[in-house]
């Protein structure tokens, strides 16, 4: 019997060598830590909590900004592979995800979500990349299903980026090959719950122990 | 063209029998093979073409023998009376293969994309180039030598 010679591998690279992935996790950082107009609201907000009763109304305009922005979620319309057609269930009439106020919009400039759904092919990286973009601060990113979680059945593919999150940064990871519409829509829901805490300064929230 | 003709032609034009996919059925008319030395590939395409009338240029591609180099196989049909050709040929490992461009215009993507995944060259081809990698891939994939685990910055 004849015994196959293994696959002649490339070694895995030093982590000093990921320039661009350093990049990656600088332009993460930046992220979290918010962009300058976020940091002088910030500033202001501080000062006006020091003031007697300010402590009132920058809370409760911070949750009455929370609450606006958690109801009213619009994802772009990016589907790249099977996991759209789940996606466009989900936004169909059966799962309605309209009651929770979102409106997938044709346009990344007018959007607050981007739901990742499929393979990210290394080909289309950078056109994802663009899109995240051109949507305006502040803004999430869903990954759906296994391919943008990890690169799913197609990890070892030539073709495949291991995973949308060496891409754009990614607030929710919705798993399933393909999820469920409920699936998706529990992940949704979660990142509403992620929204609700969104600060002030533009932080993201720490994601914290799982609620149940 | 009847299956007789066909092969009395093959037969007579490149001195072979054309054999079926499967040897131990009957010969078909829509699964001849013939295999050709690199040297006639476009005089056995130009044969189908003309003398058996195979106009529609189906498929081209190729497969990895490792160390015995490349077969490229293309299949070119006969619409009209249903007769079907499988040309094959085999290249070495760094050898080119004429393109048949020149005879059929569908042709082109179809050598692209062999250049493409298996890096083999073809001689006359009017604009070879990538087709479905990026442009700046290093590397042709669908090659049994090629890791797939090839990092490509900047996403890996």
């Amino acid at each position: 019997m004849e015994v196959k010679a293994p696959v002649p591998q490339v070694p895995p690279p030093e982590w000093e060598e990921f320039k661009d992935l350093q990049e990656w996790v600088k332009y993460r950082q930046d992220r979290i830590d918010g962009d300058q107009a976020s940091a002088a609201f910030a500033a202001l907000a501080d000062r006006l909590e020091h003031f007697p009763g300010g402590w009132l109304m920058v809370t409760s305009t911070e949750k009455i900004f929370n609450w606006a922005r958690k109801s009213s979620i619009w994802p772009v319309t990016f589907g790249l592979a099977c996991c759209a057609i789940e996606m466009m269930a989900t936004f169909a009439s059966r799962f309605d995800v309209e009651r929770f106020g979102m409106v997938p919009w044709a346009s990344p400039r007018h959007a607050d979500l981007m739901i990742v759904s499929g393979t990210v092919t290394i080909k289309m990286a950078p056109m994802l990349k663009r899109i995240y973009e051109q949507m305006p601060d502040p803004k999430w990113c869903i990954s759906m299903g296994s391919c943008a979680n990890s690169g799913g059945p197609f990890r070892h593919g030539y073709h495949v980026v291991k995973g949308v999150d060496r891409v754009v940064p990614v607030d929710i990871y919705v798993p399933g090959c393909p999820p469920t519409p409920e699936s998706l829509m529990f992940g949704i829901l979660k990142l509403q719950e992620r929204v609700a805490e969104f600060q002030k300064t533009g932080k993201r929230s720490t994601p914290g122990p799982p609620t149940d | 063209m009847t299956l007789e003709a066909a092969v009395a032609a093959i037969r007579e034009r490149f001195g072979v029998e054309p054999t079926g996919e499967d040897p131990k059925r009957p010969l078909d008319p829509r699964h001849l093979v013939l295999v050709v030395p690199v040297a006639r590939w476009v005089e056995a395409a130009r044969f189908a073409q003309e003398t058996l009338g195979c106009r529609y240029f189906c498929h081209l591609t190729a497969v990895d023998w490792k160390a015995d180099g490349f077969d490229v196989v293309c299949r070119l049909e006969n619409l009209q009376t249903g007769l079907g050709l499988t040309l094959k040929t085999r290249l070495g490992r760094d050898a080119a293969c004429p393109s048949l461009t020149d005879l059929y215009r569908g042709a082109s993507w179809m050598e692209r994309e062999c250049y493409d995944l298996f890096g083999i060259r073809f001689d006359g081809h009017p604009d070879l180039r990538r087709i479905l990698l990026p442009q700046d891939w290093e590397g042709h994939p669908l090659r049994k030598d090629y890791a797939v685990d090839t990092p490509h910055p900047p996403y890996r």
